[in-house]
């Protein structure tokens, strides 16, 4: 999958949009503050950042046997597991398990996993409409749009271009801005659905391996209705979020939710163990679980890069990125944006099909202060920038050596002959601040675009302790 | 009296030298012997964030070989040092250097951090009365965890007020070739940090990172606004004169 515009030019347009940038920065700032308040010790944060990484990393270390009792224990439970390699194989199954069932529409529970599949057009193909349950989620696929962050998709609309939004795609709806009436509209169109679906499809945040148990967590009540109205419940996620046992749940839903809304808790925490059993009055027939690896097991075998799969997407690096900040999640172009983005999507889909973004990044350390389960982001984002330049063919991540520019390698090579050369490098600090009046501006290309020429010195820190010594 | 060793950074030798020199009689002042190889460039931060980790490691072997008395290494920029420390390890891992470059890692420290934790300075300040505001550089802060060294050592000059921007702790938009490869998004941060600032209402700007005080002078000057700027070494020496 190629990123249909380009990231830079993206990014340069999103810069130019003050409203997106004021959406942005607003959001950003209160989801930061809201984590900020959920962790009022910084001993009691780095304490609970240390054991959802130790456990993320144990989690890891035995994914194959985790998956393996994963598959038993819900199969035990009743819960059909399907095993998808590529998207297209999870739309497949998906689309067999629909097709089954007679379903014509089927209503989804907010799920990124599904995101990467493209599964809503994979279904609206085959005659099969899938609608939102999410309210963010059901935003931004009535504009047409994807996603601009992985917790809340429609964070670059503010409550003006919601009202606009729904005025004009939902039929009977009158121009409102209260918030409430807005929900209300919302909640009305999908109570419907979730009466009619003959499938609802979700995402899921833990897999434990120890009970066969499916755990998802949510605010609005969409992620039950969507697991227990319809008579089908498909649960799709990637084959890194099963977690050994159930006592490992509770801290990383912990720092989750802390870390992901500023939330002690959030409204509902659905654990989903089985179809309904006999005698229970509710609940799916059939429930159904698709683990798919899209380039998982791939990122699995290279142990510095392991680390991108302890990721729990509560959305902290985003929230915490300068970068992410300014220009949105669209401008990444991918299904995750921001820090967790820059190092997954290049090592799903290749680095020269998305490794550009590798770029923007200063490499603050922002994302990996926030992390809650301590991914080294901004070490991996330097390692794929090591990948991306390499010529040697001995990395490791699909794309290897694709941005690798002559010019750049020229400037390189140059530069370490001159910095490991005495004699070459006090000529050019001699050159440079004797000549310091000759330099143009230009010689610092889009550097001064916006800034004035740093002032060279008369005379070098070399030179001065030169002079003090003789 | 202390021997240390003392890592000025290509950006201060250039640019700065003046800030480096003022680290250096600091460091005087307070009982060290201050040994400056003539050999020594750079930390070899730039090709190592762009990727070019082969060209930045052949670089390190060199400036590593010039730190080999057990003095410890003082360098005037957390970016440099955290270079120095965390990743010449990394990036000299399974060749012959890499021993060398731990123990070197363990005895390297950014000039504020050493002034306040290990050389226990105490600073009298002989200027008027002004008012700084001030930015940490990301890697002094994340990396190197000594954001609140260079604050001690102003909030130790009696007449100087020291206040800090809104957003305090976020990226002033410089990150070396970051600045060269997305200039627009490095603008809109540098853009925005200098308004913040200029709100801090201060007669001055000081950091101790020469690339972010580049970025930001650089800014500050562009954008018209008045708000003078100086390396934290240097205002700090100045201000002990």
């Amino acid at each position: 999958m190629n990123t249909a515009v380009n990231f830079t030019d993206a990014a340069k347009t999103a810069l130019k949009n003050p409203t997106l940038r004021s959406n942005f920065r607003q959001a950003m700032d209160s989801l930061r503050e809201r984590r900020a308040a959920q962790f009022p010790d910084q001993d009691e944060l780095e304490r609970a950042r240390d054991l959802a990484g130790a456990i993320r990393r144990r989690s890891l270390n035995h994914l194959a046997e985790n998956l393996v009792q994963l598959e038993s224990q819900c199969q035990k439970n009743g819960i059909q597991v399907h095993w998808a390699e590529t998207p297209a194989q999870a739309n497949e199954i998906i689309l067999e398990i629909c097709q089954r069932h007679d379903a014509k529409h089927v209503i989804k529970g907010k799920s990124m996993v599904s995101e990467e599949c493209h599964l809503n057009d994979y279904l609206a193909k085959h005659d099969i409409e899938a609608l939102e349950s999410d309210l963010g989620e059901y935003i931004v696929q009535i504009d047409g749009e994807t996603p601009s962050h992985i917790i809340m998709p429609a964070i670059h609309k503010n409550k003006k271009e919601i009202a606009e939004l729904f005025a004009e795609k939902i039929p009977g709806v009158e121009y409102t801005e209260d918030v409430d009436t807005l929900t209300a509209i919302a909640r009305k169109v999908l109570r419907s659905k979730f009466e009619t679906a003959a499938v609802g499809i979700s995402g899921v945040n833990f897999a434990v391996a120890e009970t066969g148990t499916l755990c998802l967590v949510e605010n609005e009540g969409n992620g039950r209705m969507t697991t227990t109205v319809p008579p089908v419940h498909i649960a799709i996620t990637g084959i890194e979020k099963v977690v050994p046992s159930l006592s490992d749940v509770a801290p990383l839903y912990s720092v989750l939710t802390r870390s992901a809304t500023g939330q002690h808790a959030t409204t509902y925490f659905n654990m989903i163990s089985s179809p309904r059993r006999e005698g229970e009055r509710d609940g799916p027939q059939e429930v159904h679980l698709v683990l798919l690896d899209n380039g998982r097991s791939k990122i699995y075998q290279d142990e510095r890069m392991q680390d991108t799969l302890k990721c729990i997407r509560c959305g902290a690096c985003m929230n915490h990125c300068p970068v992410y900040t300014r220009i949105g999640g669209h401008a990444y172009g991918t299904v995750y944006p921001g820090p967790i983005g820059q190092i997954l999507n290049p090592q799903q889909y290749g680095i020269d099909q998305q490794g550009e973004m590798l770029s923007a990044c200063s490499l603050n350390g922002a994302c990996g202060e926030a992390c809650p389960v301590r991914i080294p982001i901004p070490s991996l984002i330097s390692e794929l920038r090591h990948e991306a330049t390499r010529n040697d063919q001995a990395g490791t991540v699909y794309g290897q050596g694709a941005l690798r520019k002559l010019h750049e390698a020229l400037v390189w090579g140059s530069w370490k002959w001159i910095h490991r050369t005495p004699w070459a490098y006090k000529a050019m600090g001699l050159a440079a601040t004797r000549l310091r009046r000759l330099v143009p501006s230009a010689a610092m290309g889009p550097w001064t675009k916006t800034r004035v020429k740093p002032a060279l010195a008369e005379k070098t820190l070399h030179e001065l302790m030169k002079e003090r010594n003789s | 009296m202390r021997d240390i060793y003392y890592f000025g950074t290509c950006l201060v030798d250039l640019f700065y030298p003046q800030a480096g020199m003022a680290g250096i009689q600091l460091l005087e002042r307070f009982g060290a012997r201050v040994h400056y190889p003539q050999e020594q460039s750079c930390c070899g931060q730039p090709p190592f964030n762009s990727g070019f980790r082969d060209e930045a490691q052949n670089v390190a072997i060199q400036q590593l070989a010039l730190f080999d008395q057990p003095f410890d290494l003082v360098v005037p920029s957390g970016s440099c040092a955290g270079m120095i420390k965390h990743h010449w390890p990394e990036l000299l891992k399974g060749t012959d250097h890499e021993a060398r470059a731990i123990e070197l890692a363990a005895r390297t420290y950014e000039l504020g951090e050493y002034l306040i934790d290990h050389l226990n300075v105490t600073l009298e300040d002989q200027g008027e009365p002004t008012t700084v505001v001030v930015h940490t550089s990301c890697s002094a802060r994340r990396e190197m965890g000594v954001a609140e060294q260079g604050k001690a050592l102003l909030g130790m000059l009696k007449n100087v007020t020291v206040e800090v921007p809104k957003y305090e702790t976020e990226c002033c938009g410089f990150g070396g070739t970051f600045s060269v490869k997305q200039p627009e998004i490095s603008a809109a941060m540098a853009e925005d940090k200098t308004t913040h600032l200029a709100a801090a209402g201060a007669d001055r700007f000081v950091c101790g990172d020469s690339g972010c005080l580049m970025n930001l002078s650089g800014t500050l000057e562009k954008r018209g606004i008045q708000l003078d700027s100086s390396h934290l070494y240097d205002f700090i020496w100045e201000r002990v004169q």
